[in-house]
């Protein structure tokens, strides 16, 4: 039997993305349809959910089902949609302002839930979409307009949260660098449970610092581990450069129990009768 | 009712206790023993925040017909101690000629109880239940009131039989040994407040609740998958929803958030599964941002909103129906969307059945909003008719070259592909977009969009499960209500008619969109209408007033909760305006 193969370009749609010129975002998405044919699964087996930014555009871009939702609410959505359907690969995607701001709580109990679906989060340390503010990611010394002189806050640690609050898979990625995203989302789609590859994605038009970030990314010295203890001391000592899978865990993902969808319910409306 | 008096259509009687004394039970036990001999009735919790160790009621109501609300009086209060009883004591007066009984070990009654115009007797309640071993005052408090409203000691037995059954034979026993010694002390009281034999009965009964009615409705509507976040008074929604689900192939998560439970929703209905959960107001209010994605991206979800005292925390416990406005007025942007309401508990099993078809036929979100006074109130029914509605949702089938998921339609409900289907991707959006999905940001797609929207919920044919009208149809008096104060009202027709006051009863089922024609049409020939709403500000008044010509007289019987309107404040505003 041959199996129905699959290029990148199957993945994707004819929308032209609207993204500014040098965005790390076409990166990612290229990235995307790499892995997703790479794993060879037809682009209706896939969903593809988001939430509101630059990043969250990407469903659309994709010739996969999409969910371009609300701001920060794209795990929720993936969720409802990986329990009632698990037969479907799902992806959600999100920036971090969207992930990690509004969408901060989701982040936690998904880690937690564990249902089996990929997150990657395009990390960029600013909104772009509302034009150049402060995200949780950002430096707390980045100058803006919303907060002069910086937030002075400290930026939020993503892959230390992730393995705090239990996923299954924990990575990141350089944008510049497809062949190793591509790698790495195929991987994480491939775990079971919650996967999140964060992929750091520079916004060239309000932070152009981050241009140098091709200079600035190494691939981690160490290898992966299975032991979350091993990983949250690497990542807590990490300079945020690192790349490369951090850490492939071993917990059972989200059971979900839907099974047929003609239930009778004879016996439930018996338990009214006196 | 006087003492000793003969049979009686209506006996209510409450039970108060600290929480955890079984006051509860014991009510629980006598309505589902009087509804097992044909009697109808309904129960009511009156409980304070603590979860144990406060105040907690049982107040029943028996009737020989359906009975939707509860009696402003009370026949008989049996007080199995007397604790925090000044905090909700008042909630629960005894009628004139009423008895009050109560445990002398457990205190002098408090002032209130001793000024209402009643009999008091005493009973050792807790040494009775100390002299048999296991008893429970609660048990004796059953014997008690059974003796006194002449319930048959055999389908007590049967209820307790299948209570107790599994803590084995033994519990059965001492809880028989209870219930007749209660029997035997209220045979010395000289004291009865006899239930009028039931009439003939047709059919089972069913006790239900209004949040479980929900849910059963929503599953009967096809729903197979619900999100849930607990929140007071609608948590039995999705309790009751949780172990059904599981049992026919559904699933239920329970999310982070009402922001998550929303989502989730939406996610398991765009995969294909008709979707639903259940909120209060403040989670409502968290919800409507996303309720407007449902509306935008034509999502079929249904949220049910079992309402209550607000505005903010306000009073989790008692009922309002004051999410009127948001429910219907909330969204930013024009979302068109439909807001449905049910009459009973009875009719929470329909309403929420017909909330999902209407939500899968125009993939859309559907509110239906209950409140308290339905959600958590257990009511005797007779055995509800199986309903069939045609739903389904407007699939994609054929592999069309050029599939568009917001195809103007004539309808304005285009098909629906799901994941999985070859050739029906697309992108669902809350961006304004093309009839493909498409991101657009042009006047032309805003229009039709629009457009289609607004046709596919506004020209659905509702049919006849907009309201309902009741009474006397010749009557120039009506009595314009919604959703659970319909039962209060019903009883306000009755009791009109006895005195020979002739008065109708139009009430609404479908909120929004508002049905102009059929309610016009209703309240043809009225002269006086009277609305009636649990609302502070008359929300409901002013909806039908922002439809509606109203050429005619109007008053208004509106108040904020907890206080619930009740049949004879209905019926003396009716009484009053006529003899003006």
């Amino acid at each position: 039997m041959n199996a129905p193969s699959f290029k990148a370009s199957s993945y994707k749609s004819d929308i032209t993305p609207i993204w500014c010129p040098g965005c790390g975002d076409f990166h990612v998405l290229m990235s995307i349809t790499k892995a997703l044919a790479k794993l060879g699964r037809p682009p209706e087996d896939i969903a593809v959910i988001s939430g509101i930014g630059c990043s969250s555009r990407i469903p659309a871009y994709t010739n996969c089902y999409g969910f371009h939702g609300v701001h920060g609410r794209s795990l929720a959505v993936a969720a409802g949609l990986k329990v009632a359907r698990p037969d479907l690969t799902v992806m959600a995607m999100s920036g971090d302002g969207d992930g990690f701001s509004i969408g901060g709580n989701h982040f936690l109990h998904a880690c937690r839930r564990n249902i089996d679906m990929t997150y990657v989060v395009m990390d960029n340390r600013v909104y772009g979409m509302t034009k150049g503010q402060p995200s949780p990611t950002t430096e707390p010394d980045w100058d803006s307009a919303l907060s002069p002189g910086g937030t002075g806050l400290s930026p939020f640690h993503p892959l230390v949260i992730a393995l705090a609050s239990g996923a299954n898979f924990v990575a990141r990625e350089f944008s510049g660098n497809i062949k190793a995203c591509t790698e790495t989302i195929f991987e994480a789609i491939k775990h079971p449970g919650f996967s999140f590859v964060e992929i750091l994605s520079p916004c060239v038009t309000f932070r152009p610092d981050e241009k140098e970030w091709k200079n600035q990314v190494h691939e981690a010295s160490v290898s992966e581990t299975d032991d979350p203890a091993r990983a949250a001391r690497r990542i807590m000592t990490d300079d945020g450069m690192n790349t490369g899978i951090l850490y492939r865990g071993r917990r059972k993902p989200y059971f979900a129990s839907v099974s047929d969808r003609t239930g009778d319910l004879t016996t439930l409306e018996q338990a009214f009768e006196v | 009712m006087d003492a000793l008096s003969p049979q009686a259509k209506n006996v209510s009687f409450a039970v108060v206790g600290t929480g955890g004394a079984g006051a509860i039970t014991a009510g629980s036990i006598l309505l589902e023993a009087a509804g097992k001999s044909g009697w109808y009735g309904l129960l009511t919790r009156s409980v304070g925040p603590q979860i144990r160790g406060g105040e907690a009621a049982a107040l029943v109501r028996l009737s020989t017909k359906p009975a939707a609300c509860m009696s402003k009086e009370f026949d008989i209060l049996v007080a199995i101690d007397w604790k925090n009883a000044d905090r909700f004591i008042n909630a629960m007066p005894v009628a004139a000629g009423g008895l009050i009984v109560c445990d002398p070990a457990a205190g002098d009654p408090p002032q209130a109880a001793l000024d209402m115009d009643c009999t008091i007797v005493q009973c050792p309640i807790g040494e009775l239940a100390k002299s048999i071993p296991g008893g429970r005052e609660n048990m004796i408090s059953i014997g008690l009131v059974a003796q006194l409203a002449g319930l048959p000691v055999d389908n007590i037995m049967k209820v307790v039989q299948s209570k107790l059954g599994s803590k084995g034979e033994q519990a059965v026993e001492t809880g028989r040994a209870c219930i007749a010694a209660g029997m035997t002390a209220a045979s010395g009281f000289n004291h009865a407040y006899t239930l009028a034999p039931p009439i003939e009965q047709d059919g089972s009964r069913w006790l239900i609740t209004g949040n479980e009615a929900v849910g059963l409705g929503a599953l009967r509507g096809g729903v197979r998958f619900a999100a849930a976040y607990p929140i007071t008074p609608a948590t039995e929604v999705l309790e009751y929803l949780s172990p059904a689900l599981a049992s026919i192939g559904g699933s239920l998560v329970q999310a982070e958030d009402e922001l998550a439970s929303i989502n989730m929703i939406i996610g398991a209905s765009f995969g294909g599964l008709p979707s639903i959960t259940a909120t209060s107001g403040p989670g409502l209010s968290l919800m409507m941002e996303s309720l407007g994605l449902a509306a935008a991206s034509e999502t079929p979800i249904v949220v049910v909103d079992v309402m209550r005292v607000g505005p903010s925390t306000g009073i989790a416990t008692k009922s309002e129906q004051s999410d009127l406005n948001i429910a219907v007025y909330g969204f930013h942007g024009d979302a068109d969307h439909v807001v449905v309401a049910p009459l009973s508990v009875a009719d929470c099993l329909f309403t929420g059945q017909w909330a999902v078809h209407i939500a899968e036929t125009l993939q859309t979100p559907v509110i239906l909003l209950s409140d308290q006074s339905l959600g958590q109130a257990r009511l005797l029914i007779d055995k509800p008719a199986d309903v069939t509605f045609l739903t389904q949702r407007k699939t994609f089938i054929a592999e069309d070259e050029d599939y568009k998921r917001y195809a103007l339609t004539a309808d304005g409900v285009s098909p629906m592909s799901l994941p999985g289907q070859p050739g029906g991707q697309y992108t669902a959006d809350g961006l304004t977009h093309t009839e493909k999905g498409t991101p657009s940001s042009t006047r032309r797609d805003q229009r039709e969009q629009m457009n289609k929207r607004h046709d596919k919920i506004n020209n659905f044919d509702y049919g006849a499960h907009w309201g309902v009208c009741e009474g006397d149809a010749a009557s120039d008096t009506v009595i314009l209500t919604w959703g659970s104060l319909t039962g209060a009202a019903r009883e306000t027709l009755d009791t009109l008619a006895d005195e020979g006051i002739p008065a109708r009863l139009v009430s609404l089922r479908q909120i929004s969109p508002f049905p102009e024609e059929a309610l016009t049409k209703a309240l043809t020939g009225a002269r006086r209408v009277l609305f009636v709403e649990q609302s502070h500000s008359g929300q409901f008044y002013r909806h039908v007033r922002a439809h509606i010509d109203l050429p005619f007289e109007t008053r208004s019987l509106n108040r904020e909760g907890p206080y619930l309107i009740g049949p004879d404040e209905i019926a003396s505003q009716i009484r009053d305006w006529k003899n003006q």
